[in-house]
C-alpha cells in the first residue's frame, strides 16, 4: 500500500472525513507489521480500536417478565382458593344454624295460633306436674305414723 | 413479538450496548446492569417494536440516556469526586511510566474525553456506524459529529504523540 496514500489518508481521519471504508483500510495497515516508522505512534490507536470491538456482553438478558406473571397468577389463584375456603365455610354454619334456631324457639306468625299452642303447652306442663305430686302425697304417711308414735 | 423473537432482534447489536454502557460507565458491573436494563426496557414496550424502523438505534440511544442518567445521579450523590480524580490521576501518571501495553493507554485517553466525544469515537471508530445514525442515535446534526469526532481523535492524537516522544526521548 502506498505509503503517501496512508499518510493522506491518516490527514483525512484526523479531520473527521474518512468513511468507513477508508477507515478500514487505515486499520488493515496498521495491524500489518510493516508500518512506517514514523507512523509508529498510530498503532496502538487502531489496534484497540479492533480490540475493543471484540468485547462481549455475557450476562444473561433478564426477560423475567413471564416469571412475574406466573407469581401474580399464582398469588390471585391463591387469594381465590382462600376466599373460596372462608365463604363455604361461612356457608355452611349458617345453614345449619337457621334449621336449628327454627325449631328451638319455633317462631308462629299469627297471635291466636301462638296464644293456643302457649295455653296447650302451658295446660300440658302443669297436668304432668299434678301427677306427680299425687305420687309423691304417700310420703305424708310418714309424718302422720312418726306423730303417732312420738306424741309431744 | 415473542421471547426469542425478541433475542434474535436484541442479539446482533447487544454486544455494541454494552459496549457502549463501559464506555461511559467503565465499570464491567455497571455496564452489564446498565444494559440488562435496556433490554428489560425495551422487552416492555415489545408491542411497539415492529413500528420502529430501527431497533438497534432506538436501543443506542436508550443506553445512552440510561448512562448519561447514572453518571449524573453517580456526580450528584458524591462529592468527593474531586478529590478522588486528583488521586487518579497521580496514579495514572505513575502507570504512564511503567506501562508498556499501549492498547490500555489508548483507552485510558478515550476515557478521559468529554462524554459526548466518548460516544463518537466508541460508535465511530469502535463500532463503525454511519454519520448517518450517529446523527440519529444522538439527535445532532451530522456536521457536529464530525466536528466533535475530529477534536476527539486530534485529542488521543496529542497525547500518544506525547507519550510516543516520550518512550523514544
Amino acid at each position: 500500500m502506498a505509503l503517501d496514500r496512508i499518510e493522506k489518508l491518516i490527514d483525512k481521519y484526523f479531520e473527521g472525513e474518512t468513511s468507513i471504508a477508508e477507515e478500514n483500510e487505515l486499520k488493515t495497515y496498521f495491524s500489518s507489521l510493516d508500518v512506517a516508522q514514523h507512523l509508529q505512534q498510530y498503532k496502538p490507536v487502531f489496534g484497540y480500536f479492533s480490540q475493543a470491538k471484540a468485547e462481549e456482553f455475557k450476562a444473561e438478558i433478564p426477560l423475567n417478565t413471564k416469571k412475574r406473571n406466573v407469581a401474580v397468577w399464582l398469588s390471585i389463584a391463591a387469594s381465590f382458593v382462600i376466599m373460596l375456603g372462608v365463604g363455604t365455610f361461612m356457608y355452611l354454619n349458617t345453614i345449619e344454624e337457621i334449621p336449628s334456631t327454627a325449631t328451638a324457639y319455633g317462631t308462629y306468625d299469627d297471635p291466636e295460633k301462638a296464644l293456643a299452642e302457649t295455653e296447650k303447652a302451658l295446660a300440658l306442663v302443669s297436668e304432668h306436674l299434678n301427677t306427680g305430686i299425687e305420687s309423691v302425697s304417700y310420703i305424708n304417711e310418714y309424718q302422720n305414723s312418726k306423730n303417732k308414735i312420738f306424741k309431744k | 413479538m415473542n421471547q426469542n423473537e425478541f433475542i434474535k432482534t436484541v442479539s446482533p447489536f447487544k454486544d455494541k450496548l454494552f459496549r457502549l454502557a463501559k464506555r461511559l460507565l467503565v465499570s464491567t458491573e455497571e455496564a452489564e446492569d446498565a444494559t440488562q436494563e435496556v433490554l428489560v426496557k425495551l422487552w416492555t414496550r415489545n408491542e411497539t417494536l415492529s413500528e420502529l424502523k430501527s431497533v438497534e438505534a432506538m436501543a443506542m440511544t436508550m443506553t445512552k440516556n440510561y448512562c448519561l442518567d447514572q453518571l449524573k445521579s453517580k456526580r450528584a450523590g458524591n462529592m468527593t469526586i474531586v478529590h478522588n480524580n486528583y488521586t487518579d490521576s497521580q496514579a495514572s501518571l505513575q502507570q504512564k511510566i511503567e506501562d508498556v501495553d499501549s492498547l490500555n493507554w489508548v483507552e485510558k485517553i478515550i476515557n478521559d474525553l468529554p462524554e459526548q466525544q466518548k460516544l463518537i469515537i466508541q460508535m465511530r471508530d469502535i463500532e463503525q456506524y454511519e454519520f448517518e445514525d450517529i446523527a440519529k442515535i444522538l439527535d445532532m446534526s451530522e456536521a457536529t459529529i464530525r466536528v466533535a469526532l475530529s477534536r476527539a481523535r486530534k485529542t488521543i492524537r496529542e497525547v500518544m504523540t506525547k507519550t510516543h516522544n516520550y518512550g523514544i526521548g
